[in-house]
C-alpha cells in the first residue's frame, strides 16, 4: 500500500489538466455568460446591458412553465419506456447471446449509424396519415376517419424512445455482461429459485447500469428539441423547442439564457435527489449485503 | 401529506461524509463565486445599430476597389430555380462568372439567427448572394448594417425594366439595399379531394368542422397578418390593441384543436398527401405543386403580399459578380425562364409578353402550361386582386419586441 513513490503527488493534477482547461474554455465560461446574460435587458440593435434584471425568469417561467413540465414529463414517459425496451434486449444478449454478443449488439446499434435528423424524418414519412401504416387501417375500418399520430404527443414520445435508446441499452448491457456467473449459480446452489436469483442477485447488480442509463436518456430527452419539431404539433411544443426561437429566430438572448439556465437547474435538483435516493453507492451495499 | 423518511431528508439535505472545517475548498468555492459575480455584471452585448440611410460616398467607399472575381455564392430558398439550373446556366454562359448555389434559407427567423453572429462580427456567411423576405429580419439586416449600399450605376436594366409597384418600396425606399427577386401572395391552398366546398374565406381556416385538418404559418408575421384579416384589420395600420385582439382569436383557433401544426416551409408536403386539408401558403408553392388536387385561394378577407429580395451582405468576397447577376435577371428574356419555372409575380412586367410570345411558338403540352401561366392571377395578378393585398406592417424596435411577444407564443402553444 505505501509503495507508491513520492514524485507522483503531482501526476493526477497533470492527468487532469487537459479535461479541466477543456471544461473552463467550454463550459465553465459559457454558463458564466448565460447565466449573465439571463439577468440582461436590451434588444439587438440597442445592445443588451446588465441590468440584474431577474424578472427574466419569473416572466419566461409564467410564458413557458407548463412547457418545461411537458418536457419532464415526455423524458419520463420516454425513459421509462427506454428501460423497459432496453433491459430485456441487453439482458438477452448478455446472458443469452453467446459468441455472436457482438453482433446483435451491432445491430442493435446499427440503426443509429445514420443521422439523427434523418431517422426521425423518416419517421414522418412511416406515420403520416395515408402512408404505409395508417393508410390500410383506415381504409380497411379499423381506425376512424379523424384518428393520427403524426403530429401528436404519441409521436413525440414514441420518437424520443427510439431515438435515445441505445444510451440505456449500453450501460446496463455493460453491467450485466460484468455480473460475475459463478454468483448466479451459487444462488441456485442455495435453492433460489429463477425469479428469486434474477430480482435478488441480477438485477440489484445490474442497477448501476440502469442508474447511468437514466441520467444519460432523461437529461437529453428532456431538452430535445428535434423530435418535437418534426413530429409535434402545437400541443407537444417542448422546451427546447421554445429555447431555439427565442435564441436563434428572435435573438431574445436573455429569455433564452434564462430558460435555459433553469431547466439546468431543475434537472440538477432531479438528478440530485434522484442520485441520493437511490445512489450507485447504495446499491452496490444493498447488493454486498 | 405523506410520511417522508427523516433518514431520506437528512440523506438530501446533509453532505454524505463527515465534513472538516473550512477547507481549502472552501475558500476555492468562494473565490469561484466572486469571480463569477465579477462576470456577471461586467460583460454585455454591444448594440449594433448601424445608419440606414445611405449617401453616395456611403456607396463609393464600399464599392472602390471591388472587382469581379468570376466566383459566386448565391443562398436562396428551395423552389426558386429550376431543377436543372438552367436560368444560373445561362447567367454563367453570358457572362463568364460561375455560380455555387445553395437552397439554405428555409424561413426568415432562423436564416438571420445563422448569419447575424459572422456579419456582426464583421465575418464573411460564406455567401455573396441572399434572398430576403421584407420584413422584420430584413428591417434589422438593414438597420444593423449587415447590407452592401447598391451602385445604382450598375443597375441598369433594374432601372429600365423593373415594375412600378417594385421600384423604391416602402421597406427600402430607393432601392438602397435590395432589388425584388420574386414577389408572391400568402392566401390557402386547400385539397379538393378531402374539402368539399370552395374556399374564399379565411373564416373558414376558423371553422370548428374542419378540427385537426388546418395548418398554419409559424411565422409571426405571417399569422398575425392571417389574425387581423379575419378582423377585418389592415396589418398595415394595425396598433397594438388590434394585435392584443387577433393573437386571442387565434389562440381560440388553437385551443378549440382547429390547427393541426405550425409549418414553415413543410406544409407543401403536408396538404398534398393530405394530413392537413386547407392551410396558409404561398401561392407559387400552390402553382407548381405537382397534386392536382390542390388549389390555392386569395381570401375575400385579404391575403399578403410580399416580396423576395436580393441583397448583398457586406461581408461578401464577390459583391460586383452579385449585382451583376442581380442586374442580369431584369432583362425580360433572362427572367422568363425563372418565372415559368418558380411561378411567382415577377417584378419584371416585361415578362409576361415573353410568355406569351414563347406560348405562341409552343406545341401541346407546353402550350397549354405557358398559356395556363401568362393568364394566370397567381402570376400575374388583376387589378381587383391587387386591391385585395396588404403589405406586411413596418415595425420598429421596440414595436417589434411587443409584436413578436404577441404572436410567437401562439405557434409554440402558449
Amino acid at each position: 500500500m505505501a509503495r507508491r513513490s513520492r514524485g507522483g503527488a503531482s501526476t493526477p493534477y497533470l492527468m487532469i489538466l487537459p479535461s479541466g482547461l477543456w471544461m473552463l474554455a467550454f463550459f465553465i465560461v459559457p454558463i458564466v455568460l448565460m447565466v449573465s446574460l439571463s439577468l440582461q435587458t436590451g434588444n439587438l440593435i440597442d445592445g443588451f446591458r446588465q441590468t440584474f434584471h431577474w424578472q427574466n425568469y419569473t416572466d419566461s417561467l409564467n410564458t413557458y412553465g407548463d412547457k418545461v413540465v411537458r418536457s419532464l414529463w415526455y423524458g419520463l414517459i420516454a425513459t421509462v419506456l427506454c428501460i423497459a425496451l432496453a433491459y430485456p434486449a441487453a439482458y438477452w444478449i448478455a446472458f443469452r447471446g453467446g459468441r455472436h454478443k457482438s453482433t446483435y449488439l451491432f445491430l442493435l446499434l446499427l440503426p443509429y449509424f445514420v443521422s439523427f435528423v434523418l431517422r426521425t424524418v423518416s419517421w414522418k414519412l412511416v406515420l403520416t396519415d395515408n402512408g404505409p401504416i395508417l393508410g390500410p387501417l383506415r381504409n380497411h375500418g379499423i381506425l376512424p376517419d379523424g384518428f393520427h399520430v403524426l403530429d401528436t404527443g404519441v409521436a413525440v414520445v414514441s420518437g424520443l424512445t427510439y431515438n435515445f435508446l441505445p444510451f440505456m441499452v449500453l450501460p446496463i448491457y455493460v453491467a450485466l455482461e460484468r455480473i460475475d456467473e459463478r454468483v448466479v449459480e451459487a444462488a441456485y446452489d442455495l435453492y433460489a429459485s429463477r425469479a428469486q436469483a434474477f430480482a435478488r442477485v441480477v438485477l440489484p447488480l445490474s442497477l448501476p447500469g440502469v442508474f447511468a442509463g437514466v441520467i444519460m436518456t432523461f437529461v437529453p430527452v428532456s431538452s430535445d428539441y428535434v423530435n418535437a419539431e418534426v413530429l409535434g404539433g402545437p400541443r407537444n411544443t417542448m422546451i427546447g423547442n421554445v429555447i431555439q426561437t427565442e435564441y436563434f429566430d428572435n435573438s431574445a438572448y436573455p429569455v433564452a439564457s434564462a430558460l435555459s439556465f433553469a431547466l439546468m437547474a431543475i434537472l440538477l435538483v432531479g438528478i440530485f435527489v434522484y442520485a441520493r435516493s437511490l445512489g450507485t453507492q447504495d446499491v452496490l451495499e444493498a447488493a454486498g449485503r | 401529506m405523506t410520511n417522508i423518511d427523516p433518514a431520506f431528508l437528512r440523506g438530501l439535505t446533509r453532505p454524505r461524509l463527515a465534513r472538516s472545517t473550512a477547507s481549502r475548498r472552501d475558500v476555492l468555492r468562494l473565490m469561484g463565486a466572486a469571480g463569477a459575480g465579477l462576470a456577471l455584471s461586467a460583460c454585455g452585448v454591444k448594440g449594433q445599430g448601424g445608419k440606414e440611410k445611405v449617401t453616395q460616398t456611403d456607396v463609393q467607399k464600399y464599392w472602390a476597389g471591388k472587382a469581379q472575381t468570376g466566383k459566386l455564392n448565391w443562398a436562396n430558398w428551395p423552389g426558386y430555380m429550376e431543377d436543372d439550373h438552367s436560368t444560373i446556366k445561362a447567367f454563367e454562359k453570358a457572362t463568364g462568372i460561375k455560380v455555387d448555389y445553395k437552397e439554405v434559407i428555409q424561413e426568415m427567423g432562423p436564416w438571420f439567427g445563422k448569419i447575424q453572429a459572422p456579419l456582426a462580427a464583421g465575418q464573411s456567411i460564406g455567401f455573396d448572394l441572399m434572398v430576403m423576405t421584407n420584413g422584420i429580419q430584413l428591417e434589422q439586416a438593414r438597420q444593423l448594417g449587415y447590407l452592401a449600399p447598391l451602385d445604382q450605376s450598375r443597375l441598369k436594366n433594374f432601372q429600365a425594366n423593373a415594375g412600378a409597384t417594385f421600384k423604391n418600396p416602402s421597406y427600402d425606399p430607393g432601392n438602397a439595399f435590395t432589388i425584388p427577386y420574386e414577389s408572391g401572395i400568402t392566401g390557402i391552398a386547400y385539397n379538393t379531394k378531402y374539402v368539399k366546398e370552395e374556399i374564399t374565406s379565411i373564416a373558414q381556416l376558423f371553422d370548428p368542422k374542419y378540427k385537426g385538418r388546418v395548418g398554419m404559418m409559424g411565422d409571426s408575421q405571417e399569422l398575425g397578418n392571417f389574425g387581423m384579416f379575419l378582423l377585418g384589420i389592415d396589418p398595415e395600420k394595425s396598433t397594438q390593441a388590434d394585435w392584443e385582439k387577433a393573437a386571442a382569436k387565434l389562440r381560440e383557433q388553437r385551443d378549440k384543436g382547429i390547427v393541426r401544426k405550425y409549418y414553415n416551409q413543410d406544409y407543401v408536403d403536408a396538404v398534398s398527401k393530405g394530413d392537413v386539408w386547407m392551410t396558409m401558403a404561398w401561392s407559387g408553392d400552390v402553382y407548381s405543386m405537382t397534386s392536382p388536387d390542390v388549389r390555392f385561394a386569395i381570401p375575400k378577407e385579404g391575403g399578403t403580399i410580399w416580396t423576395d429580395n436580393m441583397c448583398i451582405p457586406k461581408t461578401a468576397s464577390a459583391p460586383v459578380d452579385a449585382i451583376t447577376l442581380m442586374d442580369w435577371l431584369y432583362v425580360p428574356e433572362n427572367n422568363a425562364p425563372l418565372t415559368e419555372f418558380v411561378n411567382y409575380i415577377t417584378p419584371v412586367p416585361g415578362v409576361k409578353q415573353v410568355v406569351a410570345a414563347d406560348a405562341a411558338k409552343a406545341t401541346g403540352q407546353e402550350k397549354k402550361d405557358l398559356t395556363r401561366l401568362s393568364t394566370s392571377p397567381l402570376v400575374f395578378p388583376t387589378d381587383a386582386d391587387m386591391q385585395r393585398l396588404r403589405h406586411y406592417r413596418r415595425l420598429t424596435q421596440a414595436e417589434e419586441t411587443q409584436y413578436q411577444k404577441i404572436f410567437e407564443p401562439i405557434a409554440k402553444g402558449s
